[in-house]
């Protein structure tokens, strides 16, 4: 059984059908990616599955359960869904280690003295050891980046959502970033992104889907989505980023 | 003149110093031109012998200042019990206003009528209404004092501005943030407390303070019901002296408070704004 399972999600803003039928199956420890042009529906989805999205239509389902069932309750099901923003978004007025202590303190209860020690542990993996008393306007982007994922990490999700999390750094910075998604790959988190980072995808996913206009047109392994795609608009798109 | 590598000053250097050189030449004749027309002319005037003797008689001034003094802090004491409690109604009224669930819909619309209706009255009325109004009840001593009730008129007014205020700063913290703590898992309360009302408080912190300030001044209304606070002893001072030189010293007395407290608030309005810019 698939760890996230999308069938036939569809999602409008009023008249524009930004996600339309889409079928997507995430199986454990894999990591997804989902590449296409702005606009071609790839946050949405992110969006939708951590249920800061209503679905129109379809349903989405997370280790089995269904999480879409309208009026169900959103906060069990994202302390399990991690999400990691484009703008990291990190709380401005709390250290980075307050940043990631906070959702664990009040959702799970936990104290900081339970909590310290693994968060630590964690950037320290993440090579923040120096960086977690520091405020997050003291800290460059990536490293703000890496607090963001740590930030989400500490919920201990089941799958963790990526909504393009380079694509507001500066090129120099978005290597220490992606040895992140390196490791979590490697320790066997469930991951889906939305990147326009070709030579991640092709070198780290299991799986890549090309989305154009809210609809999957191709999806596969990376040898052959890069290498061999079969559908024109996938050869087309490739051709102008790559 | 010193420069970076310890050489000459460049020619931009020196053109730039003698720009300002001119500018503090010119800034500072003007300004001197100004007050003195001000110190050689307002003397000049028919009246000015009468309003000297009325207004800046220094004999009045020393013998009423420290009357004014030890009225004042009267209202330094309802300014220090008002201020504290205007923050916490204010808050609540932001919150009240803000609820989402259809249960406390009732809250909302008592939320809104009330910052309408405090906002939209002169505080002087409000004063009248609530200082006379309610120890006509019929309260028995000390509850049908002017001072809780005044006080009470103060609070009410305020609090309904002090509430906008921090219903601007919620509404200002970017919806990204409340995002990010919702998909954490946090729940409302929790995103509200611990995520959004933080970051609101700092950034309306000045706007605040200028509200207090106006507050410390508009203490002097209760004077219209009762206490003997600064404004209703400068005019008892001067009765007693049929002299107008209490009522200067009355308004020396707040600008030492306003002034800086201004000044703080503007600066504290500069750093924010350059923070974000």
């Amino acid at each position: 059984m698939a760890m996230l399972s999308l069938q036939n999600v569809v999602k409008r803003f009023g008249d524009n059908t930004v996600c339309d039928g889409i079928d997507l199956d995430v199986e454990e420890g894999q990591m997804v990616c989902l590449i296409g042009a702005s606009g071609a529906g790839k946050s949405t989805l992110l969006r939708c599955i951590n249920l800061l999205e209503p679905i129109e239509d379809g349903a989405i389902y997370l280790g089995g359960e269904d999480i879409s069932i309208p009026g169900l309750d959103p906060q069990p099901v994202r302390k399990r869904i991690g999400i990691v923003f484009q703008s990291y978004n990190l709380f401005p007025h709390m250290t980075a280690l307050e940043n990631a202590m906070l959702a664990p303190r009040r959702v799970y209860g936990q104290s900081r003295e339970v909590l310290r020690p693994q968060i630590e542990e964690l950037f320290d993996k993440f090579g923040l050891a120096d960086r977690m008393h520091h405020y997050p306007d003291q800290l460059s982007g990536g490293q703000q980046q890496r607090v963001a994922i740590v930030r989400a990490l500490a919920m201990k999700p089941d799958v963790m959502l990526f909504d393009e999390i380079t694509a507001a750094l500066d090129p120099q910075l978005v290597g220490e970033v992606l040895a992140v998604l390196h490791l979590l790959k490697a320790s066997g988190m469930t991951m889906v992104l939305a990147t326009h980072e070709m030579d991640f995808a092709r070198e780290a996913a299991d799986k890549v889907c090309f989305l154009k206009d809210g609809h999957i047109i191709e999806e596969g392994p990376p040898e052959v989505v890069f290498e061999a795609p079969t559908k024109a608009e996938t050869r087309e798109f490739l051709a102008r980023v790559l | 003149m010193t420069t970076p590598n310890g050489g000459a000053p460049t020619r931009r250097q020196l053109y730039e110093a003698k720009l300002k050189r001119r500018a503090l030449l010119i800034a500072g004749g003007s300004s001197l031109a100004v007050f003195a027309a001000i110190v050689l002319l307002v003397p000049m005037a028919p009246g000015w012998a009468k309003v000297k003797k009325s207004f800046f008689n220094w004999d009045v001034f020393t013998k009423t200042f420290p009357k004014l003094l030890d009225a004042f802090l009267i209202d330094i004491a309802i300014f220090a019990w008002c201020a504290p409690l205007i923050a916490i109604v204010g808050l609540l009224v932001a919150l009240a206003r803000d609820v989402r669930s259809p249960a406390l819909f009732p809250l909302r619309i008592i939320g809104a009528a009330y910052t309408d209706i405090f906002r939209g009255v002169p505080v002087i009325l409000t004063v009248y209404l609530i200082g006379f109004g309610i120890p006509g009840l019929g309260l028995p001593r000390p509850y049908n004092s002017p001072y809780i009730w005044g006080s009470l008129a103060l609070i009410l007014t305020y609090s309904a501005y002090v509430a906008e205020i921090f219903r601007s700063g919620i509404d200002s913290v970017h919806k990204s943030q409340r995002a990010a703590s919702e998909s954490l898992g946090l729940s409302d309360r929790d995103t509200m407390w611990f995520v959004i009302l933080p970051q609101a408080i700092r950034h309306v912190i000045p706007a605040q303070m200028n509200m207090f300030i106006a507050l410390q001044k508009d203490v002097a209304l209760l004077s219209f019901i009762g206490p003997v606070e600064i404004f209703r002893q400068a005019g008892v001072q001067k009765s007693l002296l049929a002299n107008f030189t209490p009522y200067v010293g009355a308004a020396l007395i707040f600008l030492a408070i306003t002034v800086p407290a201004t000044r703080y608030a503007d600066y504290l309005m500069n750093k924010q704004n350059k923070a974000r810019s």
